[in-house]
């Protein structure tokens, strides 16, 4: 008897997996918000706005870093130029806001300053239609997905794989923020986007905003996780492993990894689109600096932090580094590189499954 | 009865009623009207200069059992991976069938028009289930889109079920393929074969590493395939060889150097000298 399709989808996930979805969205879109919202500021339970925007900033990370363990952790491709995605996504959704500001710029014009301060004299025509919301959203998505088909068709098409891969993915993204860095590319030069006014017509810095876009990214993660359970847990999951660790048995026994591969790697990148269009209101600035090399090498590390292939591992990973860049960062600026350097050693030496592959080991001894 | 019609050439050759066609329709799967599944034409492979295969002329019957033997570095293994689409053959032509150029296919390609090959190191996914290892390889639609809403079958249990208990195996279903001994990682290989129902097997030493029981049983089970399935053995184990009884060709420096059975393989001067001589 076939099993209705629902209830495989719902028994992708174990109990335990929707008791803690439940918990984490009781906290993250009705407890959080309401504290932000409906609790007076100098209240000792008031979540300022500071933590609200820290902790959706993290989720978007954290959301990046599940579809990073997608193609690293599943099908063992690393990429080192996800940022890219992420910026692509920002990018497409920071035009929207930048047509959002209307006529409230510096310079009164229904241009984005940038053009006006470039002598432009109209919208070049990428930028047709960028002020609806709709296909703004239909960019986030389209646009990394598209570079992602299209440069992943190519280099797995060419059996590209392995240390390879990853540094052409760095060239993407180097090549990528150079292109962005140029005033004549139409997306406002080095400052890239800033001073964003509104989202469909309501205050972007208000609570009440602040709050929704921490709920919406909150619910993404939630998702994001739960897509990424249901791939792990089918056929196609266990195809992507087997592609992971015996490639070519999986040739020989019919399976073309390339449309594997090429299916894994665009959703990956599409998630990692959305995740920066929620991120860039949230913070309120898009520039190349995303997508700088460097940013993409801690994506990397968020997920071998966290633990590779286990979709909770890279969420903790996201989480734990960027709680401690937000200390650091702040207490000794100039040595949170050398930081990041040395957990990366650190976390491949001593702890090659990350903090998953830790928490295991220690239930295992207390079990024994 | 609807005979499907390939070309207009084709169908002006259709009888009256214009159902019975005289000619030659290209039918899906491998045509073995000529009683030949496998047929390698003057194929030369070279690596950096180096001749690994030399005007290589090898034919298989569909059904047959053969073995190949032959000196490391004979080509047994390049001559796979040229079968297999692996390694593009620098000249000759490679037949599965009548019609199937596997020199023009890609490895998924060959192995769903129906050849199975199984490699010299075991090679299984060792982080799946012995279970799992078999459902991967059972001949079903292997693209992407369907694997993500497929759903493994009763009927597609049973014969996994079967093929357990084939190789031996079904004490061990739910273990993870990696912490197999080295004879139960080829069986398993092996059964993996069997769930592609392939019609051609390739099988590169398929009992290295086995116990004596294990390989007396393996020599039993290819044995029973032969007829219904074609199979080439590569092989250094003689005992093994004599067991399967079937034709042997020797290889040597890239080409054939003698074919027949056994006894008379064993007892041609150049096959001793190869093997002995120097």
């Amino acid at each position: 008897m076939r099993t209705p399709f629902t209830l495989r989808f719902l028994a992708a996930m174990p109990r335990s997996g929707w008791i803690a979805m439940g918990i984490f969205a009781l906290i993250t879109m009705v407890l959080m918000p309401a504290l932000h919202l409906f609790v007076p500021e100098n209240s000792p339970f008031h979540v300022s706005n500071y933590a609200i925007t820290l902790g959706g900033k993290i989720m978007c990370y954290a959301i990046v870093a599940v579809a990073m363990d997608l193609v690293w952790g599943y099908a063992g491709i690393l990429s080192l130029g996800h940022g890219v995605f992420f910026a692509l996504g920002g990018y497409a959704f920071g035009m929207y806001l930048m047509r959002e500001i209307g006529t409230d710029g510096s310079y009164h014009s229904h241009l984005p300053d940038f053009m006006v301060f470039l002598d432009w004299k109209e919208l070049p025509w990428y930028w047709a239609g960028s002020d609806s919301f709709l296909w703004a959203l239909f960019l986030v998505v389209a646009v990394p997905a598209l570079v992602a088909y299209v440069f992943g068709y190519f280099a797995f098409r060419s059996r590209i794989k392995g240390v390879y891969f990853s540094i052409i993915t760095q060239a993407l993204t180097f090549a990528a923020m150079l292109l962005f860095f140029r005033n004549e590319t139409g997306f406002g030069g080095n400052n890239g986007f800033t001073d964003f006014k509104r989202i469909l017509g309501h205050d972007i810095t208000s609570p009440e905003m602040r709050a929704t876009l921490f709920a919406l990214s909150a619910l993404v993660l939630m998702l994001t996780l739960f897509v990424g359970r249901y791939l792990a847990a089918s056929k196609f999951g266990r195809v992507l492993t087997a592609i992971r660790d015996a490639e070519s048995r999986v040739m020989f026994i019919g399976y073309n990894p390339l449309h594997y591969k090429l299916f894994i790697w665009t959703v990956s990148a599409m998630l990692c689109g959305i995740a920066g269009a929620l991120y860039v209101p949230q913070v309120g600035i898009i520039n190349p600096g995303e997508m700088s090399p460097a940013n993409s090498i801690e994506i990397a590390i968020w997920v071998a932090v966290g633990g590779r292939g286990t979709l909770i591992g890279p969420v903790i990973g996201a989480g734990l580094v960027n709680a401690f860049k937000s200390y650091f960062t702040v207490a000794f600026p100039e040595y949170w590189l050398f930081f990041l350097g040395a957990l990366f050693v650190g976390v491949t030496l001593w702890l090659p499954e990350g903090v998953v592959g830790l928490w295991k080991r220690i239930r295992a001894r207390v079990a024994a | 009865m609807s005979t499907k019609l390939i070309d207009n050439e084709t169908e002006n050759r259709g009888g009256e009623d214009g159902t019975q066609v005289v000619g030659h329709i290209l039918q899906p799967g491998v045509d073995l009207s000529h009683k030949v599944i496998l047929y390698l034409e003057a194929i030369s492979v070279s690596f950096d200069g180096f001749k690994a295969l030399n005007n290589l002329n090898l034919t298989i019957d569909a059904g047959e059992l053969r073995c190949i033997i032959g000196p490391n570095g004979a080509g047994k293994t390049t001559m796979m991976d040229v079968i297999t689409g692996k390694t593009r053959p620098d000249a000759g032509t490679c037949f599965f069938g009548q019609t199937l150029d596997l020199t023009r296919m890609t490895e998924p390609q060959i192995a769903h028009a129906g050849i199975g090959r199984k490699f010299q190191k075991p090679t299984i996914f060792e982080n799946h289930t012995v279970f799992e290892n078999l459902e991967l390889a059972m001949k079903t639609d292997k693209r992407a889109w369907t694997s993500l809403f497929a759903w493994l079958s009763q009927e597609g249990r049973d014969r996994i079920t079967d093929t357990l208990k084939q190789i031996r195996l079904d004490q061990e279903a739910d273990r993870q393929a990696g912490l197999l001994s080295h004879g139960q990682k080829q069986w398993l290989e092996i059964g993996m074969l069997l769930m592609q129902e392939p019609q051609l097997l390739l099988l590169d030493e398929p009992v290295a590493g086995m116990t004596d029981d294990e390989t007396e049983r393996t020599g039993e089970l290819f044995k029973s395939l032969a007829g219904k399935h074609s199979l080439v053995v590569v092989e250094h184990d003689m005992a093994f060889i004599e067991q399967l009884g079937g034709k042997v060709t020797v290889l040597h420096e890239g080409s054939v150097l003698a074919e027949g059975n056994l006894a008379t393989v064993q007892a041609d001067p150049r096959v001793i000298e190869v093997y002995l001589g120097r």
